[in-house]
């Protein structure tokens, strides 16, 4: 037993957190500022959060993550990053050559209280950073919020420091797509693609984070919302946010800004969430879905017909990230399936509602908690077990423990490969969810069958 | 420009290295580059353990990795509470593949535990103290464990929270070792400064906690062996093999008790001197426990560090015993050598981490036939490079000083010098040294290049000149050095391999750059259409 001193018996706790569900705000930061084309992420803080924040997405996503950092020793600390950061601006851009510094504060520089705006300009004054050139930044204490927060400030940030109105309406789209990986964004701009809706995703880490093996290494890869495709948000004709946890505060704040309106939809995961999405974007871009995009549907219904009684009243338990955990919760849901034990680390009210919204016909007596823990999570399995655990790479522990069939999902996968590579979104991310879920059950049954019901056609 | 038809001149590469850098950062870094010359008259001065420039890409971490993730991660009975926000705690949850083995199903192990006060803005605001001993009560009354270490991050050291009055408050009200650790990220200049914390306060509050003796002759401690991937696994079993009883490893699969009772054994054996050297120190100062260096990782290196151990105990039934080991793994060993070398002869490699790796992994490249052409520390210190003579001429400077320096004095009851002058005199005269370690340096070639903290500008520039055959670093800098088309080995978590260590960890280390140096893949990556772009072909589609 890996977690052997996991007592069943539930002690609420108020100070001690035990195998978190969630991280620390700036290596969400640095994901979303990775979907910036030609943009360095740059931490400012001591050394080891950025390491620790590049390892985590190096290991998540199997590719180089570069960032740099304002390295604080103690002097720092006490007297102040200014001196770092400027040295940093001016380092960086003889060195590296980015177009745009996307600088995020750390516990440490938000405690001692820096002012990035200040010292940005402050570097502009002193000639660091060249002309055409930009240094965006987005406030990120880690004591407030999750990874989520993080990302959602630096999507958000994009809007604060690029979008403009010039006036005339573009014929585009913009759409936030949460953190959600370089596949899932891939797979929105096929869709959107297929429906001849042109877009403006941001960020964007397709053909950032997902890069062919070449022979060379591109600091920074062709992939990534352009600034000119940033300032123009502004003009767009309407946003549409996925995930509200992630996407959301920047759509509001390009409505704020800019005028543009915007519909916050849940992440297009499972059927429905997709099917909203897909309406949505007809109804706001004034197109028709094309049959390529209604037969891709079908056979996903096709597909959960075929299989329906593997999933019909499978109980299952999940943890990971607000806005994936809402539209999961839908889609099994929608298999028929029930999951009654739900954990989020972030925290929110508003993901225990929904939450609840969602389960009150299936799953009246649904154990859900936002800024809970995985600790939490496996103490309720123990006392009510499931048939399926959904979360990320650490639930394996928990999976091993207690014997259930596990669907990785969610941040971090450290353990697998496929989800950079293969959607979650969408009909055809759908599709592989399915196909996941089917073989943990699938491979469980023949793993357990008796000889004599051991069968070939299933 | 570096003419690529001859082989790189390093003055050259040196050169091209640091053009870039505006002149203060090329100051600054051509200290920390050095062409190596190995004899300890005319070897260069390297710089070392001095802060990063802000804005380079680094591979450095910091203190708090240092102290919890380095020294106190691999053990598994010491229930660990980072005070802070949830990041740090979360980021060195299991990530370092330290592998422990408790004795019992049933035994304690908390490793693949992550325990955090996941400090809130009040708690910066108002203080976190009341929180953390709250979670430290909270942690008894769920884990009941023997001892609660807590671990400060960042914004502790700033807010003010006295870790140590909440260890103490809460050791005397829970009646077992609750101690805490002041290794706030921004302390030092990298992990290094985390090593030594954790081991000040492992000196003060673990080592010496239990005097029950062991009735071995030969007793050692092995310091420095954290058991990534199974490393310590090895040595354990070869130690026994050899009649050896090892008291405690620091810390690999390593265990409280173990650390309490550490101070009976009557030799310490240092593997990574970097993180470790001052719990040998101090021991030897308290306890009067003498330290060699040893090194575990190569096949000849394995087998001189068990002579090296036999020889200290002058006892001729443990020497044949060695030799007896070392003649039945060397066959194993010269087994797959052979036929590895015969593929890896002549081929290039570098080495960029750790403080200790970087020059203990040059003997199995050594072994197969590989020339390494690069090397250099993550965090290391003059000493590390230059060997211990060095020392007395090493400046302290502010990041140094503020960590703290025991003053050790001799235990009144317990010191007791596991050897005479005379026979230490008696050892010297044999060859044999005490407390020396003669650096990586004295190693490395002639001519070869010694770069501390390695930026990523750096290595890129350094790939695109030698392109070695293999290139060993951490996750950071893997993929991007695979992306240039040359096999990364991660020699911090083995990728996922190991383990390397002794005459197993040999063979398969061997067996592993041979997969890497010699695997089809880096021919595929042009497709052939790029390989050849004219087209030939008298039949086109019009
Ligand atoms: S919680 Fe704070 S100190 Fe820790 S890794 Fe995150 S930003 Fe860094
Ligand atoms: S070699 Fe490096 S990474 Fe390894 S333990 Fe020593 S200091 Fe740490």
């Amino acid at each position: 037993m890996l977690l052997r001193h996991t007592p069943s018996e539930v002690k609420e706790r108020e100070a001690l957190v035990v195998n978190p569900a969630k991280t620390c705000q700036p290596i969400g930061a640095m994901y979303a500022a990775l979907g910036i084309h030609g943009c360095l992420p740059h931490s400012h803080g001591s050394q080891g959060c950025c390491a620790y924040h590049r390892s985590t997405l190096t290991r998540h996503y199997k590719e180089p993550i570069m960032a740099s950092t304002s390295s604080f020793t103690e002097g720092a600390s006490v007297f102040g990053g200014q001196a770092n950061l400027v040295e940093a601006i001016n380092n960086i851009f003889t060195i590296y050559n980015p177009d745009v510094i996307a600088v995020h504060t750390t516990c440490l520089s938000e405690t001692i209280g820096d002012d990035v705006p200040q010292i940005v300009s402050k570097a502009k004054d002193d000639g660091k950073i060249p002309d055409g050139k930009y240094v965006i930044h987005t406030s990120t204490p880690s004591y407030v919020g999750s990874h989520v927060t993080g990302f959602a400030n630096m999507t958000k940030s994009m809007v604060n420091y690029f979008s403009e109105s010039s006036g005339t309406e573009k014929d585009q789209l913009n759409i936030i797509p949460g953190w959600v990986e370089p596949s899932d964004m891939r797979e929105i701009k096929r869709m959107t693609g297929m429906m001849g809706i042109k877009t403006v995703l941001f960020p964007d880490t397709s053909d950032v984070l997902d890069t062919p093996q070449t022979g060379k290494h591109h600091l920074f890869p062709k992939g990534g919302v352009t600034i000119p495709e940033l300032r123009s948000t502004g003009d767009s004709r309407a946003t549409i946010a996925l995930g509200q946890f992630a996407s959301g505060p920047a759509a509001e704040a390009l409505d704020a800004k800019c005028k543009v309106p915007c519909q916050v939809l849940d992440l297009p995961i499972g059927l429905m969430a997709t099917d909203r999405f897909v309406d949505a974007l007809r109804k706001t871009a004034g197109v028709s879905v094309p049959d390529a995009i209604t037969d891709e549907r079908g056979r996903l219904v096709d597909l959960i017909t075929d299989m329906h009684q593997y999933f019909y009243r499978k109980r299952v338990a999940l943890f990971g990230d607000p806005d994936q955990l809402i539209a999961m919760t839908e889609f099994l849901v929608s298999l028929d399936m029930l999951p009654v034990h739900i954990v989020t680390g972030t925290p929110g009210q508003r993901f225990e509602q929904r939450i609840r919204e969602i389960l009150k016909h299936d799953v009246p007596q649904v154990n859900v908690r936002a800024a809970g823990d995985s600790f939490l999570l496996h103490q309720w399995i123990k006392s009510e077990p499931v048939d399926l655990l959904i979360g990320n790479t650490y639930g394996k522990y928990i999976a091993r423990d207690e014997d259930i069939p596990f669907v990785r999902f969610g941040f971090p996968i450290l353990d697998r490969v496929g989800h950079s590579l293969f959607p979650s979104v969408g009909y055809v991310g759908a599709m592989r969810l399915i196909e996941k879920f089917l073989y943990a059950f699938q491979d469980r049954q023949d793993r357990d069958a008796l000889e004599e019901k051991f069968e070939l056609v299933m | 420009m570096i003419d690529k038809a001859r082989f790189p001149v390093p003055a050259e590469v040196k050169e091209e290295l640091i053009k870039k850098y505006p002149s203060k950062v090329a100051r600054k870094r051509t200290k920390q580059i050095v062409i190596n010359h190995p004899d300890p008259e005319s070897m260069p001065e390297i710089g070392a353990n001095v802060r990063t420039v802000p804005g380079i890409i680094t591979q450095r971490g910091c203190t708090y990795a240092g102290c919890k993730g380095v020294v106190l991660g691999p053990t598994r009975d010491i229930l660990n509470i980072t005070h802070g926000p949830i990041g740090c705690g979360f980021y060195s949850w299991l990530t370092r593949r330290n592998q422990t083995r408790p004795p019992e199903e049933t035994d304690e192990n908390f490793m693949t535990y992550c325990f955090s006060t996941d400090m809130q803005e009040d708690d910066i605001v108002f203080g976190g103290e009341k929180k953390l001993k709250q979670a430290v009560q909270e942690a008894f009354d769920i884990f009941h464990p023997k001892a609660i270490g807590i671990f400060s991050t960042c914004p502790v050291g700033l807010i003010g929270d006295d870790v140590h009055a909440v260890a103490r408050e809460m050791k005397e009200k829970l009646g077992i070792n609750v101690f805490g650790f002041s290794c706030e990220g921004y302390k030092g200049v990298s992990q290094s400064a985390g090593h030594h914390i954790a081991n000040n306060q492992l000196f003060k509050h673990v080592i010496g906690n239990d005097d029950t003796p062991h009735p071995e002759k030969f007793k050692i401690n092995l310091l420095g062996e954290y058991n990534i991937g199974g490393d310590a696994f090895v040595l354990e079993d070869l130690l026994e093999r050899c009649g050896i009883k090892l008291v405690a490893t620091f810390s690999g699969n390593s265990s409280y008790d173990a650390f309490a009772n550490s101070h009976t054994a009557d030799l310490n054996a240092i593997m990574c001197h970097r993180s470790i050297n001052y719990v040998a120190e101090m021991m030897e100062e308290k306890y009067g426990i003498p330290w060699i260096k040893v090194n575990f990782i190569g096949a000849e290196s394995s087998a001189k560090s068990l002579r090296k151990i036999a020889a200290y105990f002058e006892d001729a039934e443990l020497m044949e015993r060695v030799e007896q080991v070392i003649a039945e793994e060397m066959a194993k060993v010269e087994e797959v050598r052979s036929e590895i070398r015969s593929r890896c002869e002549g081929k290039t490699a570098m080495l960029f981490v750790g403080g200790s790796r970087a020059h203990h992994y040059q003997d199995l490249f050594r072994e197969i036939g590989m020339k390494v052409v690069a090397a250099g520390y993550e965090f290391a210190h003059r000493d590390d490079y230059e060997g211990r003579r060095v020392l007395p001429n090493i400046k302290v400077d502010a990041d140094s000083r503020n960590i703290e320096q025991l003053t050790v004095e001799p235990d009144p009851e317990r010191y007791r010098p596991r050897k005479t002058e005379a026979e230490r005199q008696r050892l010297k005269e044999q060859g044999f040294e005490f407390s020396d370690y003669e650096g990586m340096m004295s190693e490395m070639e002639r001519e070869s290049l010694v770069i501390d903290d390695i930026s990523h500008y750096e290595s890129e520039k350094l790939i695109e000149i030698y392109k070695p055959a293999v290139f060993c670093a951490g996750i950071k800098e893997k993929y991007a050095v695979q992306k240039m088309g040359v096999p990364c080995k991660q020699l911090h978590s083995y990728d996922y391999g190991g383990p390397y260590a002794g005459f197993e960890g040999a063979i398969n280390f061997y067996k592993e750059i041979d997969r890497l140096v010699n695997s089809k893949i880096w021919g595929y990556i042009q497709a052939p259409w790029q390989k050849n772009p004219e087209i030939t072909a008298t039949y086109a589609v019009k």
